[in-house]
């Protein structure tokens, strides 16, 4: 019997008020952004933000809420530009996007924080979201542990030791965008899937390596299948023929996170049409079972007016339900 | 269009009474600082509470636009633009006037920076003039010729939601057709000097050609005295070049200061066959810089194209700038274009560009 769970890789656009307010609060220059030593006001904004954000969620009918990471001024360099021991400099592009964030140097030991977990903790997410230990390490500039693989090495004991602090949630989604945009070289790819072990062992949840912006090339790929995960996300909507191949070549695990609604278009998909495409993906791997496919957006949904991110939530929900495997 | 065939759109732009026998054209980008009043009087004109209509704002916008007009000539430009004051930002601005646009509310750029970036919802059709109201009431201002900057179709496009079209390229496509017949109305109006802004190449270079498919609609029937040009700004120029120059354009004005030149040999091979207008002063440093300095700058051109091909120009437009760094900025670089103009006619400068 497959379970068929909607949920989403997290990272919500802000409520409008809260831009305004936040924006107010904080200002608009790089020096104005996320510290992680906030006020109490902008604490208390990014509180209001966090139950709002459950609330699109829980209205919707989604199966797994996420805490939304309004305060990710970052993006999924989040969890490194917080650190006590990370210089934040200039803005940089953040991947193929009209976005950019604060890029982050790291000058000291990345001891754990608790940033992350902390969030967690001030909600009722039943599912947590972290970057996956290759894409942070590929968005930083190392200046401290001084060689790449050592560097992917502290990243990953990093996460894993935010991973530890979390309360209990079903689910962990580690985004890794990185694995397809910035593919790992030889040798590289079997130290990223050790890198992602590294932090998928810290949990008893579910873990997910959500990947997007096209498929994986077919090696790392390979690689990844060795790490123990329970899942692996696919974008569906920017290459599903890349997807469907490596399913078919390298197999997958007994559980997959479906990227079927686009992320970075305000066209609504209907429940129906994506209920179309999970049994599509279903029906091109006639000799794979699932025990659990996530539904999904293929990205982070920050990218989207708040009312078509709404509008998104809602369909991911209802088409999930209209699912016949 | 080949070169040779437009050879001569630069010198309709020349003053009359110009005092040297060398023209090195001088303009601007586009965008400039609004005044801090014209911010107020937008945030007058949204409260209800208030006493400030619609026509009360158009009226502080005619007045900002003539106010940075007069600001241009007294720097002692060749072609004036209006510092874009009717335009809160180079794609809102568009798709509020361009059928089949809607816009949804704010999205995050960066920060807490935000952009309504608008969606694309249905066809796109041409309804109303985008700038021809612009444009003749800054010609009415001032006896200087009047540049007219546009965002490009291709930024249109990858800066929108494109909820309609099967892929970007067929939206910036019929964009494309938009922008030709907003050329239309303007050449109508009097405009001669048409500047093709396309920022989000800097972004996809790879997709240079179909920037240059787009440039042959834009360009399609337009009269052949009419200027046109393209801005392109901060991006790996190896990829774009020589390939722009296929491009049915007569100038390319690029940002090249902010890189101190790093990016200057990108041009020298194969020749430079079309107008430079080259970025002599930085638009993301608020140090004013001197006209000696700028002179040097300038200098640098003319190891790429000989003086009757330079324009001088800013790198990108100076909005973000304080309004006092801004016009100081323009006030040195045309103080140094004309001191070159006069070392030029007196031979002591060595033209060692690439082609000669």
């Amino acid at each position: 019997m497959t379970e068929v769970l909607a949920t989403t890789p997290g990272l919500y656009p802000l409520p409008d008020w809260a831009k305004d307010e936040l924006s107010d609060l904080k200002g608009h220059q790089k020096d104005d952004l996320i510290s992680g030593e906030e006020s109490s006001e902008i604490t208390d904004a990014y509180d209001r933000v966090r139950d709002e954000l459950v609330d699109w969620q829980i209205e919707a009918g989604l199966d797994r809420i996420v805490e939304g990471q309004g305060r990710w001024d970052d993006m999924i360099a989040h969890p490194l530009s917080v650190h006590e021991n990370v210089e934040t400099r200039g803005i940089v592009r953040y991947y193929d996007n009209n976005n950019f964030y604060r890029e982050p140097v790291v000058r000291g030991d990345l001891t754990p924080d608790g940033d992350v977990a902390a969030e967690l903790s001030a909600c009722d997410a039943t599912q947590a979201v972290l970057p996956g230990p290759y894409s942070l390490s590929e968005l930083a500039t190392d200046e401290h542990y001084g060689d790449e693989g050592a560097f992917l090495d502290a990243v990953a004991e990093f996460l894993s030791a935010e991973v530890a602090g979390f309360p209990p949630v079903e689910t962990l989604f580690l985004l890794e965008p990185s694995l397809v945009t910035d593919a790992p070289e030889d040798g590289v790819d079997e130290h990223a899937s050790e890198a992602i072990d590294t932090v998928a062992s810290a949990t008893d949840a579910e873990v997910v390596v959500h990947t997007y912006w096209g498929s994986i090339p077919e090696k790392p790929y390979a690689h990844l299948m060795d790490a123990d995960i329970d899942a692996i996300g696919f974008d569906f909507v920017s290459d599903h023929e890349g997807s469907i191949y490596n399913i078919q070549e390298y197999g997958t695990k007994e559980g997959i996170a479906l990227g079927v609604v686009d992320g970075q278009n305000t066209l609504v998909e209907t429940p129906s049409s994506i209920a179309e495409r999970v049994e599509w993906v279903h029906e091109q791997l006639p000799v794979q079972s699932f025990d659990t496919v996530y539904v999904s957006s293929n990205t982070e949904l920050f990218y989207l007016p708040t009312n078509k991110a709404e509008a998104k939530l809602s369909a991911l929900a209802a088409g999930s339900k209209e699912v016949s495997l | 269009m080949s070169f040779d065939g437009y050879a001569d759109t630069r010198s309709q732009f020349r003053p009359d009474d110009h005092p040297t026998d060398h023209f090195l054209l001088t303009t601007v980008v586009g965008s400039y600082p609004k005044p801090k009043w014209l911010n107020r009087a937008k945030e007058l004109a949204e409260d209800e509470d208030r006493y400030f209509d619609e026509e009360n704002l158009e009226e502080a916008l005619d007045d900002a636009s003539r106010l940075i007009t007069d600001e241009h000539v007294r720097a002692g430009l060749d072609a004036v633009v209006d510092g874009e004051m009717r335009r809160n930002e180079m794609v809102e601005y568009f798709a509020h006037r361009i059928g089949g646009y809607e816009f949804n509310g704010p999205v995050k750029v960066w920060g807490h920076n935000y952009f309504d970036k608008p969606s694309v919802a249905d066809e796109v059709s041409y309804d109303e003039p985008w700038l021809v109201d612009e444009f003749n009431f800054t010609t009415g201002v001032t006896d200087r010729p009047v540049k007219v900057p546009i965002t490009g179709p291709y930024t249109l496009a990858s800066w929108s939601f494109n909820e309609y079209y099967e892929t970007e390229e067929e939206l910036a496509y019929k964009l494309a057709d938009l922008v030709n017949e907003e050329i239309d109305a303007l050449v109508a109006a009097g405009a001669r000097y048409i500047q093709i802004d396309e920022p989000a190449l800097a972004t996809t270079p790879d997709d240079h050609a179909i920037v240059g498919e787009c440039l042959e609609h834009i360009a399609d029937g337009v009269p052949k005295d009419v200027r046109l040009g393209l801005h392109v700004c901060y991006g790996d120029y190896s990829r774009i070049y020589p390939e722009i120059l296929d491009m049915p354009v007569h100038e390319y004005d690029l940002e090249l200061a902010n890189g101190d030149y790093e990016q200057l040999d990108v041009f020298k091979e194969p020749t430079f066959d079309k107008d430079l207008a080259l970025g002599v002063v930085d638009v993301h440093t608020t140090d004013v810089e001197t006209v000696d300095e700028i002179k040097a700058n300038i200098l640098k051109g003319f190891e790429v194209v000989p003086p009757e091909q330079l324009t001088v120009s800013p790198d990108c437009g100076v909005k973000l700038l304080p309004r006092e760094v801004a016009y100081q900025k323009m006030e040195n670089m045309v103080q140094a274009a004309r001191e070159v103009e006069a070392a030029l006619d007196a031979g002591e400068v060595d033209v060692g560009y690439a082609g000669k």
